[in-house]
């Protein structure tokens, strides 16, 4: 069983590293992930709009909104009732990505998020001050701040780590009635995905890929993948997601020089005598 | 593609793909005193060194009103602004906020004790070891900024990781020479003069190099709305008082004219790069259509 970098701080509690894998070729665009998800996580309403978006009245992930179920309509043909029809629908439950190499977790400065003994990301809701700084540093666009009922913190997917510590698999997972989410041990889900995908692609399904499943992408792959039918950005995902502290000596780098120039700019300054 | 689709191929309904930063003008106003704080200290060490009583004491006060404004900002932007002390808890060497907030507080603490001791005239020895440790903390207060938001994937920071803690040096620079020399007698103000020359010709310079280097797509923030605004008035207030300086910073009146414009060019600074992040988070191509490019796949 493999598990994530980071828990071995957790010594023999540390768990296998456990995720989602979202199979976007069987979902239904049922959104019972999004309810079973605000009921047990007691995520609040945050209104209830039309946006004209096909039947995604939800929008985006945010504080309040830990599955989201996006629906594209595309004049295209379906790849599975293939020559019956010109139009296909894609329809993807988008989470969180708990990724490998956490932007959101590098960046926090109170150390609110931390890595669970499950390889998962989390926000502890007391210790979060509400500075903001991990919404600008995850490529994937999940935290904002919650500012219903004066909260002013950030939230996002717990892969609900009270669950897990239960041996219970997360709610959006428990409800789907496809096993379009797919919950587990990272590596057999690694390995079911591929399966699935190879199994896809042989059946005429050219366009089937998986997104984040590979450990070397930019943020070092994905607790949560995906199996998607079209380009990621289709989807509002993000095509080449990179974790912003990948360039983490080069920023300081570049902040030192400046700070060496500033100082020579100084000393300079003062070349010139009083006057 | 039919009418129901998405406006283009490489967005969600043009949905934004990441989030735009939740931060308000607090965050600028502090980049700009923060800024003013750091390079005012390092002023003052300079004419402690050199000898200029006067001008130590003028770029002290500049000092002064920047880290005893700065808080105000740090803290009211929080979304639970009463939990700030949980930023020390902790060091981080991976978030930029995390080492500055460590920085400020030193830079604050020390510009506090040699303020205080120059205030009551007392422990001279006190103050001139606070005044260093100020003075060497200064650039690194003036600088962590530009490395806070570079540390972040909103396109026109992150992509502009190498210019923006020039830029936000070369601002500082501009503020604090321009503060001192509103406040320095002009036989005592060259070196506040020249500083605030040569950080507001800098300024401008690394701003352009900045935008020019993000792009036609991503530096196109810098041409439009509120970014772009702030951006024009930054070169031509900072442009001016450079030259101004340059020309009447030794008269009275020169000097004050010079070292508001200066001061200006510097805070429409920071609000011309804080908007530019915004918009480009805002803006889903600014995030899909480069990350394609490095991918070495087609735009489709």
């Amino acid at each position: 069983m493999k598990t994530a970098d980071g828990v071995e701080t957790y010594g023999g509690e540390a768990q296998p590293r456990l995720g989602f894998f979202t199979d976007t070729s069987v979902c239904i665009g049922c959104k019972a992930c999004e309810v079973a998800c605000k009921e047990w996580n007691l995520v609040p309403e945050d209104g209830l709009a039309w946006t004209g978006h096909s039947y995604d009245n939800t929008g985006e992930l945010n504080a309040n909104t830990w599955r989201h179920v996006a629906f594209v309509e595309q004049q295209a043909p379906d790849p599975i009732k293939r020559g019956k029809n010109d139009f296909r629908w894609l329809m993807e439950s988008d989470v969180c990505k708990h990724c490998t190499h956490a932007g959101c977790l590098d960046v926090c400065p109170t150390g609110a998020i931390f890595r669970t003994e499950f390889g998962t990301v989390v926000i502890q809701d007391d210790v979060c001050n509400g500075c903001g700084y991990c919404i600008t540093a995850c490529p994937f666009g999940v935290i904002t701040k919650r500012e219903l009922g004066g909260d002013g913190g950030m939230h996002k997917c717990t892969l609900c780590y009270d669950r897990l510590q239960d041996g219970m698999e997360p709610a959006c997972a428990k409800a789907c009635p496809t096993d379009s989410i797919q919950f587990g041990p990272l590596d057999e889900l690694v390995e079911r995905a591929r399966q699935r995908c190879g199994d896809l692609v042989e059946a005429g399904v050219s366009e089937a890929r998986l997104y984040l499943a590979d450990e070397n992408d930019g943020i070092g792959g994905a607790g949560a993948f995906f199996l998607l039918l079209d380009e990621p950005e289709v989807y509002g995902l993000p095509p080449q997601p990179v974790v912003p502290t990948k360039n983490l000596r080069t920023i300081w780098g570049a902040a030192a020089v400046a700070a060496g120039a500033l100082a020579v700019g100084v000393a300079a300054a003062f070349l010139g005598g009083d006057e | 593609m039919s009418a129901t689709s998405p406006t283009d191929a490489l967005s969600y309904y043009g949905r934004p793909i990441i989030k735009e930063p939740v931060w308000e003008s607090d965050i600028p106003l502090y980049f700009f005193t923060g800024g003013l704080a750091g390079a005012s200290d390092l002023l003052a060490l300079g004419a402690q060194l050199s000898g200029n009583p006067r001008l130590r004491t003028s770029a002290l006060a500049g000092a002064t009103a920047g880290v005893a404004i700065s808080p105000y900002f740090l803290i009211k932007d929080l979304g639970r602004p009463l939990r700030f002390l949980n930023m020390l808890r902790v060091f981080k060497v991976t978030s930029p906020m995390s080492v500055g907030t460590w920085i400020f507080s030193a830079e604050s603490t020390a510009t506090g004790i040699a303020a205080a001791c120059r205030l009551f005239g007392v422990l001279p020895r006190v103050r001139a070891i606070a005044q260093v440790f100020a003075g060497l903390i200064g650039p690194a207060q003036a600088t962590y900024t530009g490395a806070l938001i570079a540390q972040s994937v909103v396109p026109a920071w992150h992509e502009a990781r190498l210019e923006l803690p020039v830029v936000f040096a070369s601002s500082a620079a501009a503020s604090a020479g321009g503060a001192a020399a509103i406040l320095t007698p002009a036989e005592h103000a060259g070196p506040a003069r020249r500083l605030g020359l040569i950080g507001g010709v800098a300024e401008v310079a690394a701003s352009k190099l900045m935008e020019k280097r993000l792009g036609k797509l991503v530096g196109s923030v810098y041409h439009e709305g509120e970014a772009g605004k702030y951006s024009r008035l930054a070169a031509a207030s900072t442009l001016a008082g450079s030259a101004l300086m340059a020309l009447a910073g030794r008269r009275r009146v020169g000097a004050i004219a010079a070292g508001a414009l200066l001061l200006t060019g510097s805070l429409c600074n920071r609000f011309a790069v804080y908007h530019a992040g915004k918009q480009s988070a805002r803006d889903p191509h600014h995030t899909s259509i480069p990350q394609k490019e490095r991918g070495g796949r087609a735009i489709t």
